[in-house]
């Protein structure tokens, strides 16, 4: 009797499950796709092409942004990185690898109740200038940190 | 559907920390398999985090994030018992929702 009872009740489970995943796609993704993935951004080879595909004029340099790294990463695949905005009005933060094929890895838009302090790992095909670029009040700002690669990431 | 992400939340003196690794190649389409041949890109384009219902993070990301992506952020507010979720869509189309409860 219970080996009977067993089947539709895992059946009823996964379709319960199903559904309710099923829910929070339709809830959820609807929100996401108003954000548009910037591909001309990400593509761009050049500082330049990438900050005009952002929307970026020409960012000032200011030391109230800290990158956490270390100075050397032995694994160029797996780089963690963290930026710490100490401008006000902080709504932006991207991060770019100078020297890698294109340039822009990540960009993290944030909300008001969230701190401008974002990390997360990158991949590094070289030694390069790590960029944290934020957004302030609509204006630009950037900081460098140069972190030395010895063993690329992007190779096969 | 994607592979599940991890998710850890903890809120302390009033700020909540989200650490989230997710499950996912990453592959640039700039590498070769053992053949020679192109591996295609596959990579996380878009990522969005809530506490509770609202958005708190939104990003868009490029072939040169690290496989399995590491996300750490903190936002203000939040108590134990409240809902982070993470979503993310790949250049697939591809679509993966967690959900992890503060502490």
């Amino acid at each position: 009797m219970t080996l009977e009872y067993q089947p539709s009740r895992r059946g009823f489970l996964r379709q319960s499950g199903l559904l309710g995943l099923a829910v929070s796609a339709v809830t959820f993704l609807p929100r996401m796709a108003y954000a548009s993935w910037n591909k001309a951004a990400f593509s761009a080879k050049t500082l330049a092409d990438t900050y005009k595909a952002m929307g970026v004029g020409s960012p000032t340099a200011s030391a109230d942004i800290q990158i956490n790294a270390a100075d050397i990463a032995e694994n160029g695949a797996v780089v963690p990185v963290e930026a710490i905005s100490k401008i006000p009005n902080t709504t932006q933060i991207s991060f770019l690898v100078e020297k890698n094929p294109a340039m822009l890895t990540a960009q993290f838009d944030i909300g008001p109740d969230t701190l401008p302090q974002i990390s997360t790992r990158v991949k590094m095909g070289q030694t390069s200038n790590v960029i944290a670029l934020v957004k302030a009040d609509g204006k630009y700002y950037t900081a460098s940190k140069e972190i030395k690669v010895t063993l690329g990431g992007c190779g096969g | 559907m994607g592979n599940p992400m991890k998710i850890r939340a903890v809120s302390k003196d009033g700020v909540t920390e989200v650490k989230v690794l997710m499950n996912h190649p990453m592959e640039t389409g700039l590498r070769k398999d053992a053949s020679g041949a192109l591996i295609p890109a596959l990579f996380i384009t878009e990522v969005a985090a809530k506490l509770n219902d609202k958005v708190v993070l939104q990003a868009q990301w490029g072939q040169s994030v690290a496989k399995n992506p590491y996300l750490g952020f903190k936002v203000k507010g939040g108590k134990p018992g409240d809902k982070v979720s993470i979503s993310w869509v790949d250049t697939s189309g591809d679509t993966r929702s967690d959900q992890a409860t503060v502490s």
